[in-house]
């Protein structure tokens, strides 16, 4: 149900209605509706769905999860040579 | 695409994939709620890199494919009318009604547009005063902040033209319909990422319990599906049943705060059903009374719907993890995507159309 | 004697003369009288103008060398909007026929075109396209050697709809078509994926996303033949148009009963282009290309059909994404970029944005 895709602010216009925004979406802009998201400023990541923002993404947490990862790769990699050793 | 093109990482996902083979130990049975997550593993071929002790089955988290047939025929019988401009979501165009979709509406003159956003639906009524024009509201929880601010934004502008016909759905109802069943086979869930980011995961915290089920918030490229696997597996093999988080850079467990204010303010919890499973209680959203204006069931006279379901189609029991595809009797021969019997046939995330797309190597 | 010489002399008009009274196409241009007359000499024939129009004849006259085989195509066009960013209907239309006549190993000598106007159509529109079209035409060294024009009530036709065919030479004895790509061989690809149709849809506006994203329509058959001569065994040439690369090879792999298995990592894909069908939810190879070709040539000539596109303007970005093999017979297959192998179905349908 969720076809959302990451993209970054460049634009906030407050309206009457609603916090409203331009985001890029690595090369192609949209507009964007961004009243869930009271807290993101220009340059932030966003998540869209449907023309709406569903949350700030965060690029720290997205670095923390792909450093895991190499770091088991990293794990991973001692494991099987220990056991290629002992073997 | 930034913070997309890294979670497909190919030297990552071996890495991910060792640890899965290492893991695992004991055949397990996992569903992923979410047809955006079926397609992504579909697409990729996440499932024939997985060991073969895990079977993914694949849940009913297309809105497109449980939008109950009475409101698809409601839907077709409003585009219909003259002076109607329907708007809608672009899959939900070639949903089988119970004798016609969306697209023969507009071969016999109906007007329906294709939108990418609910806001933009409202941009059309702005500029067809003199026309009547329809949204139709599909959706699970990730869907309802745009879809109610069509209405907040309607109502803004006062427009008298502009209103919805709600569809919404809600998970975590449809995840004890599942796990309640007799016949549930599903061990371990892939929370739908998108859903939660919307309204976090406080919510499976007693489903988990109740039901002492492994549920982890999954993302949907091939890294973070198969992140999900890995913590579900590593709970089964532990005989741990928690709630996780794997997709952390969007969701967090309380969720997005103003978004549910959003969805509290314009809904108000109701019955509905699902397309091919029945009635769920308490599984959806509508309108408050206080919105009934924009409420296209109120607007137009729909009531005698008679719908008329296909006989041989089992989008039900696939849509419950009990069947898959290729078991349809109809499968590929009187069902197919250019000839569907059911919804999961239509919808590029239905696990009948991903199935029939991906993974029919042998040709006939 | 007198009225003649002031009256206004139209034959001699070089530059073109806007229709007087006329800013849009009304049902009396189609009538195929005096207004159907001015219509061609001021809309038509100050951009098309070579022997074969000018004779003014129902038919054109070409001569074509005895014994040769002659390749002949045909296409009718619709698109909206009419003019995008990169092109245009016309250009569409010429360049459409052009690379399906050379895409037999022909040389295209000459196109007809068909003209449905639909009343209220800009006139100015119309010279634009016209114009455009002559333009491919000299690009790809053809003429367009005969033409008709009717005209059609408001609202039975998307302002204009054009249908070309284009007649072509074989000055050797290539066996090139669908059926004929072999186990073995090497499947490439002269460009970028998608531009053309996510900047068709750009420019409709409907799903209102602004990218700087132009149409790659151009007249391939210079380069096609520059790939001949380097490469004269080649197999199979085709343009992925509509439906895509992957439709496209899908016919390929039907027609020669072969297995023809893709990289998807391989696949060039300008950036823009990628995130607007990530948004959509569309899939990149199945969406719509009008200046691009796939080549499939056996192994040993691989390599110069490479370069003979890299050098090209039109194949900068030409690179190898896969292989003809032998089983599964009649199939497509992706190596999808984590690994795994999965079928590549033809497109069903139309292609739909989602939401899931």
């Amino acid at each position: 149900m969720c076809l959302a895709v990451p993209g970054k602010i460049t634009e906030i216009t407050q309206t009457p209605i609603a916090k409203m925004g331009k985001v890029d979406f690595g090369g192609v802009t949209r507009e964007v509706c961004l009243e869930a998201v009271p807290e993101a400023e220009i340059g932030s990541y966003v998540i869209v769905h449907a023309g709406f923002a569903l949350n700030t993404l965060s690029e720290r947490e997205a670095e923390e999860t792909l450093e895991a990862l190499r770091e088991l790769g990293e794990i991973e990699g001692e494991l099987l040579m220990d056991e290629s050793s002992q073997g | 695409m930034k913070y997309l093109d890294e979670f497909r990482n190919a030297d990552l996902v071996k890495i991910v994939l060792e640890k899965i083979h290492r893991t695992v130990k004991h055949p397990w049975v996992l569903m992923e709620i979410c047809g955006g997550q079926t397609h992504s593993i579909m697409q990729n071929g996440i499932d024939q890199l997985l060991p073969s002790e895990i079977e993914l089955v694949h849940g009913p988290g297309c809105p497109v494919c449980v939008t109950s047939l009475e409101l698809v025929d409601k839907a077709l019988a409003i585009a219909s009318m003259p002076n109607v401009i329907m708007t809608s979501f672009g899959d939900m165009l070639r949903v089988p009604g119970s004798n016609r979709d969306l697209f023969s509406v507009r071969a016999s003159g109906g007007q329906v547009k294709i939108v990418y956003s609910p806001l933009d639906a409202v941009k059309v009524a702005q500029a067809n005063p003199d026309k009547e024009v329809v949204f139709f509201a599909v959706g699970f929880e990730t869907t309802a902040p745009a879809n109610i601010m069509s209405v907040v934004q309607a109502q803004a502008l006062g427009l008298k033209n502009f209103s919805v016909l709600v569809s919404q759905v809600t998970v975590p109802p449809a995840m004890h319909a599942i796990l309640g069943s007799p016949e549930n086979r599903v061990q371990g869930f892939l929370a739908a990422g998108h859903v939660c980011a919307v309204m976090g995961y406080h919510e499976y915290l007693p489903i988990a319990e109740k039901y002492r089920i492994p549920i982890v918030v999954t993302g949907f490229e091939p890294l973070d599906i198969l992140k999900g696997i890995l913590m579900t597996v590593e709970q089964l093999e532990a005989g741990k049943f928690e709630v996780e988080n794997a997709y952390g850079r969007v969701v967090s467990k309380e969720g997005n705060i103003p978004a549910q204010a959003l969805i509290k303010k314009v809904y108000e919890d109701c019955d509905r059903n699902w397309r091919g499973i029945g009635m769920i209680p308490m599984s959806g959203w509508r309108l408050r009374p206080e919105y009934a204006e924009f409420d296209a069931e109120k607007r137009f006279s729909v009531e005698n719907i008679k719908t008329k379901e296909s006989d041989i189609c089992i989008a039900g029991q696939v849509l419950q993890g009990m069947k898959k595809p290729p078991q349809c009797p109809a499968f590929g021969t009187l069902c197919t995507p250019e000839n569907p019997l059911g919804a999961t046939m239509v919808s590029s995330e239905g696990a009948c159309a991903a199935y029939y797309r991906y993974a029919r190597v042998e040709k006939e | 004697m007198d009225e003649q010489k002031n009256a206004i002399n139209l034959q001699s008009a070089v530059c073109p003369v806007p229709l007087r009274h006329y800013d849009k196409i009304v049902m009396g241009h189609g009538s195929g009288g005096r207004m159907t007359q001015e219509l061609i000499q001021q809309c038509f024939l100050p951009y098309l103008s070579n022997p074969a129009l000018s004779a003014s004849n129902d038919f054109a006259d070409l001569q074509i060398p005895t014994g040769k085989r002659v390749a002949v195509s045909t296409d009718s066009h619709i698109v909206s909007p009419l003019i995008f960013p990169g092109g245009d209907i016309g250009r569409l239309a010429v360049c459409g026929t052009v690379n399906d006549v050379a895409m037999s190993g022909a040389v295209p000598v000459g196109l007809t075109a068909g003209f449905i106007l639909e009343e209220g159509l800009s006139t100015d529109l119309l010279m634009q396209v016209v114009k455009s079209m002559a333009e491919s035409a000299e690009e790809a060294g053809v003429a367009i050697v005969a033409g008709d024009t009717k005209v059609v009530e408001r609202g039975k036709a998307d302002g204009l709809f054009i249908t070309t065919s284009g007649v072509g030479v074989y000055d050797n004895d290539f066996q090139i078509g669908g059926a004929e790509a072999k186990p073995g061989d090497v499947v490439m690809i002269s460009g970028t994926m998608g531009d053309h149709g996510i900047a068709v849809l750009a420019a409709r506006g409907e799903l209102a996303f602004e990218m700087q994203i132009q149409s790659d329509v151009a007249p391939l058959n210079l380069m096609i033949q520059q790939v001949l001569s380097a490469a004269p065994h080649t197999h199979v040439l085709r343009d992925p148009t509509r439906g895509g690369l992957a439709t496209t090879l899908n016919e390929i792999a039907e027609q020669s009963r072969i297995n023809i298995t893709v990289e998807e990592s391989a696949v060039p894909v300008r950036p823009e282009v990628q995130s607007a069908c990530e948004m959509l939810g569309f899939d990149l190879l199945y969406v719509a290309n009008e200046g691009k070709l796939i080549v499939i040539v056996p192994e040993d000539e691989a390599q110069a059909a490479l370069q003979a596109m890299q050098s090209h303007k039109y194949g900068k970005n030409a690179c190898i994404i896969g292989r003809v093999n032998e089983t599964p017979a009649r199939r497509v297959l992706l190596k999808t970029q984590i690994g795994a192998t999965r079928v590549l179905d033809v497109m069903a349908g139309e292609m739909l944005p989602r939401i899931c």
